[in-house]
């Protein structure tokens, strides 16, 4: 005999079309003012990511991981935030950091090879990038679990993707994130290829949501380039997990319409038509749509809009490269509170 | 003044780091009601409850990466990795998170993390269980390596470990942690973290050492009764005291280094590195290393063949001695 111990299903969440047309019952509680933000947020984040690629063309940063095609996922996601909650980056989600406040300059100065672009400021809670796929889940997994420990009404949000759910620390920190229902929400970036291995290959589930069933809590696929969808999957999970009913994994399933980072040439392994498809679901133009429908947008707004972001962000450049360099006692700084007296004598050494 | 072996002195720091600072917490696998499968966390869930001491699922790298967390948030987590064998899953964290979080976050994070695991073998263990990976860490910039060898210091180090700023991997010599037992005061005292200790005084001849071996090296010492032999055990391997090292040597000026582990690129590496750097013209002899071989750890029929000897260490101090 077959006994049927559990039914399961995936879910996947759409709210915007094409056209800004919009599902009325699951719009999320945003105000006018809200949208802006979201769309101001989603552009700015553009014209950063635009930016940095011509600068490194230009050899003035290094390798740069772009977010081009992201936006939705990236903004929408860290907006439903509250400022005391923690972010966990992985590499390509400047827009999210600047979004709760880490200033540009200092990104663009990260980006460079400057690590004092790393010194986030005291008052916002966001974690260093982490390089290494996957393995900052667990940082946010403790966090969560700490601030439960304590009683704290914080809930912590961390980013990865696709290649990442392939990683050991994924399962390691949600199934501990399961067992000790820890405030956290998993933010899965499926843009569909890591570097050049698509998603069909990455794992044989039909969706990365469903991989939250096994460790005992809800996962949900979302459009990812629609910003509003985003939004309340991330808004719904946090409040959740503030309610104390525990962790929730989102997988946005975007595209990354550029190369993997500035080192890579995505055409040696994928169909151009692909991008060019998913170009036709630019998240930007996406809420665009909807805005011109609610008559939130017109074009002297663009235009001064994007006049502003721009200078924002040439400004940032300019003092980013106007940064003395680094002194050489910085790499001797922060290894330990305190230098060891090894330190201590090789740094003299340097100094002569 | 209670007698106590390695195991209850450090059981009794534990327990009075958590009635220090609250945000010390315990977690690893089978730490709770189990105690550990030594029994080093024995009692303490029953004491501070099981938001305090908590069991984990089986995942060392979990473990590891989310104290690295709770650390940032503002705990002081303890964590057991319940063989220095099963510590490799976790590595990774160690290496690319643990001991580079302060840097990379320019200060603004630290990771004030111990975490506990036992060491080295002699116990006629399973594969896995008699390693030493010590260099394994001590190799990295950022991380800090304490090994005590006697229960009074492992109580005074793993103090000063859970108030450590810095992570501290904090390994437990398991071969001793019930053979030996000396007087440890119930009130709460540190011990530094970086500072060797001279455990015995001599002129002849310097033997630097640490962990279960150290015990080894004394025993050899007092077979010899005609060298006047200078004990160090390094206690801490990074920082490692240098100091202490160098000013010995510049009185004895022949050294003998002893450890477990095997000798390729070892801790007796470094520290003969530092005398030839540091004073070379002080040495009379070349210096000698009694380890263990480089071979993987045998499993127990073969395993007194491979941990250094007393006959084996006597005749290194012999050897370096008669040297002219």
């Amino acid at each position: 005999m077959f006994k049927n111990l559990k039914k399961f299903e995936v879910n996947r969440l759409e709210i915007l079309g094409l056209k800004g047309n919009y599902d009325k019952k699951l719009m999320p509680k945003l105000s006018n003012k809200d949208i802006k933000k979201l769309y101001e947020a989603m552009i700015l984040t553009r014209i950063f990511d635009r930016k940095a690629l011509n600068l490194q063309r230009q050899g003035r940063l290094g390798t740069y991981a772009s977010m081009d095609g992201q936006e939705a996922s990236i903004i929408g996601s860290a907006y439903a935030l509250k400022k005391e909650d923690w972010l966990f980056p992985s590499f390509r989600e400047n827009g999210a950091l600047i979004l709760r406040g880490q200033p540009m300059n200092e990104l663009f100065m990260y980006w460079g090879g400057d690590e004092r672009g790393m010194n986030i400021p005291k008052n916002v809670n966001n974690f260093p990038i982490s390089i290494p796929v996957g393995t900052q889940i667990l940082h946010a997994v403790g966090v969560a679990m700490a601030a439960k420990i304590k009683k704290h009404k914080i809930c912590s949000l961390v980013y990865f993707g696709d290649g990442a759910t392939s990683e050991g620390d994924f399962h390691e920190g949600l199934n501990m994130a399961g067992v000790y229902k820890a405030p956290v929400v998993f933010i899965c970036q499926n843009n569909q290829w890591a570097i050049s291995v698509p998603r069909e290959k990455q794992t044989a589930s039909e969706t990365l949501a469903q991989k939250a069933i096994a460790y005992g809590f809800n996962g949900i696929q979302v459009d990812g380039n629609d910003i509003l969808a985003v939004y309340k999957a991330t808004k719904d999970a946090l409040d959740n997990a503030r309610k104390g009913k525990g962790p929730t994994l989102i997988e946005c399933h975007t595209y990354r319409i550029n190369d993997h980072t500035t080192s890579d040439d995505a055409k040696k392994y994928r169909d151009v038509k692909e991008v060019e498809e998913w170009k036709k679901k630019d998240p930007i133009v996406k809420l665009w749509n909807f805005m011109k429908k609610k008559k939130l947008w017109t074009r002297k707004y663009e235009t001064k809009l994007i006049a502003k972001l721009t200078k924002n962000v040439e400004d940032a450049v300019k003092k980013a490269e106007s940064m003395p360099k680094p002194k050489v006692d910085d790499m001797f700084k922060f290894v330990y509170k305190n230098m060891t007296e090894r330190q201590k004598k090789e740094l003299s050494e340097i100094n002569g | 003044m209670a007698k106590l072996n390695l195991v209850e002195a450090i059981n009794l720091g534990l327990k009075q780091e958590m009635k220090r600072d609250k945000n010390v917490i315990i977690l690893g696998e089978d730490v709770g009601k189990d105690g550990g499968v030594f029994r080093v966390t024995d009692g303490l869930q029953k004491i501070f409850g099981e938001k305090r001491v908590f069991d984990t699922p089986l995942c060392e790298s979990g473990i590891v990466g989310t104290s690295i967390g709770m650390a940032v948030y503002g705990l002081r987590p303890v964590c057991e990795i319940q063989f220095e064998g099963f510590i490799m899953p976790a590595f990774d964290q160690i290496i690319t998170h643990l001991a580079r979080i302060r840097n990379r976050s320019r200060g603004r994070f630290n990771v004030p993390l111990v975490i506990r695991c036992p060491h080295g073998g002699g116990i006629r263990a399973l594969e896995h269980h008699s390693d030493c990976p010590e260099v394994l860490f001590s190799h990295i910039p950022g991380l800090k390596v304490v090994i005590p060898s006697t229960p009074y210091d492992a109580k005074g180090l793993l103090a000063s470990a859970i108030m450590d700023e810095d992570p501290v991997i904090f390994f437990e010599p398991k071969k001793i942690y019930r053979s030996i037992k000396e007087e440890v005061p119930e009130k709460e005292y540190t011990i530094p973290i970086g500072k060797a200790k001279i455990l015995q005084k001599g002129n002849d001849i310097t033997i630097i050492s640490y962990g279960a071996i150290i015990h080894k090296v004394k025993e050899a010492c007092d077979k010899i009764n005609d060298i006047s032999c200078e004990i160090i055990d390094l206690r801490t391997l990074s920082p490692l005291d240098e100091e202490t090292i160098i000013e010995s040597v510049k009185k004895t000026g022949r050294v003998l280094i002893v450890h477990e582990a095997p000798k390729m690129f070892g801790v007796g590496a470094e520290i003969s590195a530092l005398i030839n750097e540091n004073v070379l013209t002080s040495l009379e002899a070349p210096i000698e290393r009694v380890t263990g071989f480089d071979v993987v750890v045998p499993l127990p029929k073969l395993e007194d063949y491979h941990i250094p000897s007393i006959g084996r260490i006597i005749n290194g101090i012999k050897k370096v001695i008669n040297f002219s």
